[in-house]
């Protein structure tokens, strides 16, 4: 059947607007690039729109020369191995229990772990928490109070639900016991969903920062979005609530914020094109339970 | 198991001994399947510590709390610290805050993710849609920071946009700076940071939709325009009405720590919200038990929200969370 004119210009327009919509959304990571290799005079002019003005790579060096930088970045890279492995740990293992119905209490413990997704302790009584524990300046007031995420055990329940229960029938006919069968039949047909846990664990730890600028005062322990936040607060002269510390009333050059940031999100974007398959479907996954 | 129950309801007549026998098979049941019990232990030890335990801490908005001292409080206080913000004007500023921060941006960024998928569903070539939807989703995966950074460095005086303003009139806005600029920027950030992500559900929903309608409509001469009215949106209005309704569930939680990372006291009127303002209250004031007292109040009116819309989702689309 042909198409009407009508359509055909619709067409064109459609097409026009999602490239805008494309560019618009990429053009902020594009300025962020093209600032980071340009000189401070061209970004303080307010020239430096999609191309770097006054190339160079000078603030380049600057930035990875900073050890406090590295020692940040080392951190966060810590912070997100051990806390996306707590996490997938502790995930599977109550997820694997709940999906079973024949556990005595299955509806009430899952109730019991919904329910901290609507009411949750708020932030003045987790603060006192994580203080009275002693975790206070150490990775765990990092690493284990968002250990969890209920949202993501859910879909991990639904997909182990959806297995077939011959499965373990065949499995404890051949000698195998609970954690044998969770370990060596279940996990291995489970790959898709546990590629797509870690991701959504990793990229919550990688990208986190409120806990680490509650819970650390040490610049030792910062991840590296907290030198960050700091350069950012820091560069808006200390008004914004949070910024106190005299070192962060200097102006800090806006070519070095883009470098910090450029460096920061650099290992994201490099892995994002590969994997953002496995967020999609974890989100589908999660809709269906 | 049920022929067991039965006889001991017959012999000895007695529920006493039907309930011991239960227990018997529970008690059978758990140790012939006890390796699956011991994986519910750490969970439900971090659920108690980690989730339950700050529950059970709110019991200092009710309590004197000294900082150092008891972590459950001092003394009871009563509804002491409810009634300081029940009259503290800076309270319902706040709160006024975030439901006009809440409110407009859902009126604003639920819309674009449909409108979206619908521009993406006319698109014939699979390349480019997915081209279009994977730069779409880049800025669901960056930290708060970083699009704080990104926000802060295209409306500074030198950015980006005041380029584009002063092209157009000549001189220059700052933005950051100007009560009556925060809800713009805020909305427009949260529409560029989730819009392709939000449209993912309603991919999905579209691609159930049977094709035989579209060729039925076609032979009754109905244009794309019309098939999009009649077949594509009826055929994802489950989706919208699920997600509209959960959304108003949630439009309280205004995102926290994008507004901490992006208010400053010049733009407090508007910016500041529930959350900001316990925050500045509770841990740059210390006075921990009236922040706990807000903390509290914001919790059960979220809990309520969320509660409501779920039963409302449950009984109009047979969708709800639980």
């Amino acid at each position: 059947m042909k198409e009407s004119i009508q359509y055909k210009i619709f067409k064109v327009f459609n097409t026009i607007i999602l490239l805008l919509i494309v560019f618009l959304t990429l053009y902020p990571f594009i300025n962020v690039v093209a600032q980071s290799f340009s000189s401070e005079a061209y970004i303080n002019s307010g020239k430096v729109s999609l191309f770097p003005r006054g190339f160079n790579v000078e603030t380049y060096k600057t930035v990875i020369k900073d050890t406090m930088f590295w020692t940040n970045y080392k951190n966060t890279v810590i912070y997100t191995v051990v806390g996306t492995a707590i996490s997938m740990v502790l995930t599977t293992m109550f997820a694997y229990a709940l999906s079973k119905k024949r556990l005595i209490g299955r509806r009430p413990l899952t109730l019991f772990a919904v329910f901290t997704m609507f009411f949750n302790g708020g932030l003045i009584p987790n603060y006192v928490l994580i203080n009275s524990l002693g975790m206070a300046n150490t990775m765990w007031a990092i690493v284990l109070p968002g250990a969890i995420s209920i949202y993501n055990m859910l879909i991990m329940k639904s997909f182990f639900e959806n297995m077939p229960d011959e499965l373990e029938e065949a499995a404890s006919i051949d000698g195998l016991n609970q954690y044998g069968i969770l370990l060596k039949i279940i996990l291995p047909l489970s790959k898709a969903v546990i590629a797509t846990m870690i991701l959504f664990y990793a990229v919550a730890y990688w990208n986190s920062w409120f806990s680490a600028f509650l819970y650390l005062d040490q610049k030792e322990l910062f991840p590296v979005t907290i030198y960050l936040r700091n350069m950012i607060a820091g560069a808006t002269s200390g008004m914004n609530s949070g910024a106190t510390s005299a070192d962060n009333l200097t102006q800090i050059a806006a070519n070095i914020k883009s470098v910090t940031m450029v460096l920061t999100i650099l290992p994201i974007l490099t892995i994002y094109p590969f994997v953002q398959k496995y967020f999609v479907t974890g989100v589908m996954l999660g809709s269906v339970k | 198991m049920e022929t067991d129950v039965v006889r001991s309801h017959t012999a000895a007549g007695t529920v006493q001994t039907a309930r011991k026998s239960k227990l018997a098979i529970a008690s059978a049941k758990i140790r012939k399947d006890w390796q699956l019990y011991t994986l519910l232990i750490l969970p439900i030890i971090y659920l108690l510590i980690f989730k339950y335990g700050p529950m059970v801490g709110n019991v200092i908005a009710f309590r004197r709390f000294m900082p150092g001292g008891n972590i459950y409080g001092e003394e009871w206080v009563g509804l002491h610290y409810f009634n300081m913000f029940i009259n503290d004007p800076v309270f319902w500023n706040v709160f006024k805050n975030t439901l006009m921060l809440g409110g407009l941006g859902l009126l604003f960024t639920f819309p674009m993710p449909i409108i979206f998928a619908l521009l993406l569903n006319e698109v014939k070539s699979r390349k480019f849609k997915k081209f279009v939807q994977t730069a779409s989703y880049l800025p669901h995966f960056l930290s708060i920071v970083i699009i704080a950074g990104m926000i802060l460095q295209l409306t500074a005086i030198n950015g980006s946009i005041n380029a584009l303003v002063e092209f157009f009139t000549g001189s220059k806005i700052t933005f950051m700076q100007q009560a009556e600029w925060f809800r713009t920027i805020y909305i427009s950030s949260e529409i560029w940071q989730g819009m392709g992500w939000g449209a993912i559900l309603y991919l999905a929903a579209l691609t159930t939709i049977d094709d035989s309608l579209y060729e039925a409509a076609k032979i009754d001469g109905a244009n794309r325009w019309k098939q999009t009215l009649h077949i594509t949106i009826p055929g994802i209005l489950p989706t919208i009405v699920t997600l509209l309704i959960l959304n108003i569930g949630s439009f309280m939680a205004v995102g926290f720590e994008k507004v901490l990372l992006l208010y400053n006291p010049l733009t407090y009127e508007t910016s500041d919200v529930i959350s900001t303002y316990l925050y500045r209250i509770g841990l740059e004031s210390n006075n921990f038990s009236y922040a706990t007292a807000i903390g509290l109040f914001e919790s059960l009116i979220g809990l309520i929200l969320v509660l409501t819309a779920n039963s409302i989702s449950r009984k109009l689309t047979e969708r709800s969370l639980w």
